[in-house]
């Protein structure tokens, strides 16, 4: 086990947030067409306030934040913000599209000992990348923001969100990471937006195309692992926690609303009226959320995948239920092993004709 | 023997969890663990008190090791961290105070 690892398995039995994702701010330069968030300022928290709750934060003992957004360079404090996150300590991930970074910001970074700098890029071709981001440019500007960062020494990863705008196109971003030398990762995750809204919904890649990425040794590795048949479910399995949110990690809000994540917009409680121990000690619904053991899912833990699945149960929450099935999690799992997901059967079981024509005579 | 003054970084990450210091380079990303001896020196790694005194002080008293055992493996335990950078050394007391201990 890695000391990483065992870290989160001392926060797990402690009830640490070891790793939180701030948004400091939903505004953003960009207009991204498959953006889950709404961008008008709704009264971010202040100065003072995000200052307040970065104190509380290292006071309940989260090492890892995530300082992301909106752009986080919106905001004209946010190299404040991320001087007190640093002078405690924490371990800063900034999230960004690097649009606004130049050399004086990067250094800025840099001089600050942030950890990673992750920015988005969908395409090394402009004319698709900047057709996402609604922003003429914007992929020459972020392109700069990297090179900037790395010749500071800052590591870089380039995020690779893939829909049917960008498809086809993750081999050349891949490639250009390789150029950059920075890191390189891909999601074909398509959140439905925060307020729940799924219009956004149909930009997610076909099953065909999922299939596609999943058999793709250059993206996964060893395919034949990846995509190997689930092994039969051991009772560990079944008391097993879906994942980290709410368990040892959180997501606030620019207006301090806390969530399990920022995948997971269950309204757990705001800090604008509460301290974030209260919150994340006693609120229902993290408590609600931790109660949640694989063997408690009606669907899922009957599913030949639920040992192996990704399960979010953010986007199940979404869905209708956070101990209902994730429909996307279930089309990965099937097209990653050509299985079909408990959740698919019983749709198509039920999907059958609703009457049955039988002749009386035998 | 010259006197050693030892400081905390800034370029690092790091936090108490459990009772054991959890400190990620900056530079290297590279992390530690340290037990409750090690996070006693590290916590007392002001920049101006002297390595010799931190041990005999807080070490040797607090946690009932022999002068020598422990004048030894504090020795080495700083040497590593220095490599990482993760703490600065140097024979006179540093200038600027090191960040507050997490």
């Amino acid at each position: 086990m890695s000391l990483v690892q065992e870290m989160n398995e001392r926060a797990l039995a402690l009830g640490v947030p070891l790793g939180v994702h701030l948004d400091v701010t939903y505004r953003c330069n960009e207009r991204c067409i498959h953006c889950y968030l709404e961008h008008d300022d709704h009264g971010e928290m202040t100065t003072a306030e995000i200052k307040d709750v970065l104190n509380q934060l290292a006071e309940a003992g989260t090492f890892f934040l995530t300082l992301s957004g909106g752009e986080v360079l919106m905001r004209r404090d946010f190299f404040e913000i991320l001087e007190h996150a640093r002078r405690l300590l924490f371990s800063v991930k900034i999230k960004t599209n690097g649009v606004m970074i130049r050399e004086v910001e990067a250094r800025r970074m840099r001089n600050l000992g942030v950890e990673q700098v992750q920015i988005s890029i969908y395409s090394r071709r402009a004319e698709i990348h900047d057709a996402i981001t609604k922003l003429p440019g914007s992929l020459k500007r972020s392109l700069e923001a990297i090179r900037f960062l790395k010749s500071q020494g800052l590591k870089v990863t380039i995020a690779n969100v893939l829909m049917t705008a960008n498809l086809g196109e993750h081999d050349g971003v891949q490639a250009l990471a390789g150029e950059l030398g920075v890191s390189y990762t891909l999601d074909p995750t398509i959140t439905p937006k925060i307020d729940g809204d799924t219009s956004i919904l149909n930009l997610r890649i076909s099953g065909i195309e999922l299939n596609e990425v999943f058999h793709n040794k250059n993206l996964v590795g060893n395919v034949e692992e990846f995509c190997a048949p689930p092994p039969p479910p051991g009772d560990d399995v079944m008391e097993g926690l879906p994942c980290s949110a709410g368990h040892t990690a959180a997501y606030i809000t620019p207006y301090g609303d806390v969530f399990p994540c920022v995948q997971f917009p269950l309204p757990s409680g705001n800090l604008r009226r509460q301290k974030f121990i209260d919150i994340w000690r006693e609120s229902p619904e993290l408590n609600d959320v931790r109660s949640i053991r694989a063997k408690d899912l009606p669907v899922c833990s009957a599913c030949s995948h639920v040992g192996t699945c990704t399960r979010c149960p953010g986007l199940a929450y979404m869905e209708g239920s956070m101990r209902g099935p994730s429909t996307a999690d279930c089309q990965k799992s099937f097209h990653r092993t050509g299985i079909p997901s408990a959740n698919m059967l019983r749709k198509t079981r039920t999907s059958g004709p609703l009457i049955q024509i039988q002749s009386l005579v035998e | 023997m010259t006197e050693k003054y030892i400081a905390r970084s800034t370029a690092i990450a790091a936090r108490m969890l459990g009772g054991e210091m959890m400190i990620m380079s900056a530079v290297d990303s590279t992390f530690f663990t340290l037990n409750q001896v090690a996070t006693a020196i590290w916590q007392a790694a002001d920049g101006r008190t002297p390595l010799a005194e931190i041990v005999a002080r807080i070490v040797c008293e607090e946690f009932d090791v022999e002068p020598e055992v422990a004048r030894r493996d504090a020795e080495q335990f700083v040497d590593e961290l220095a490599q990482h950078g993760i703490l600065l050394v140097s024979d006179r007391p540093f200038e600027n105070p090191p960040v507050e201990a997490a």
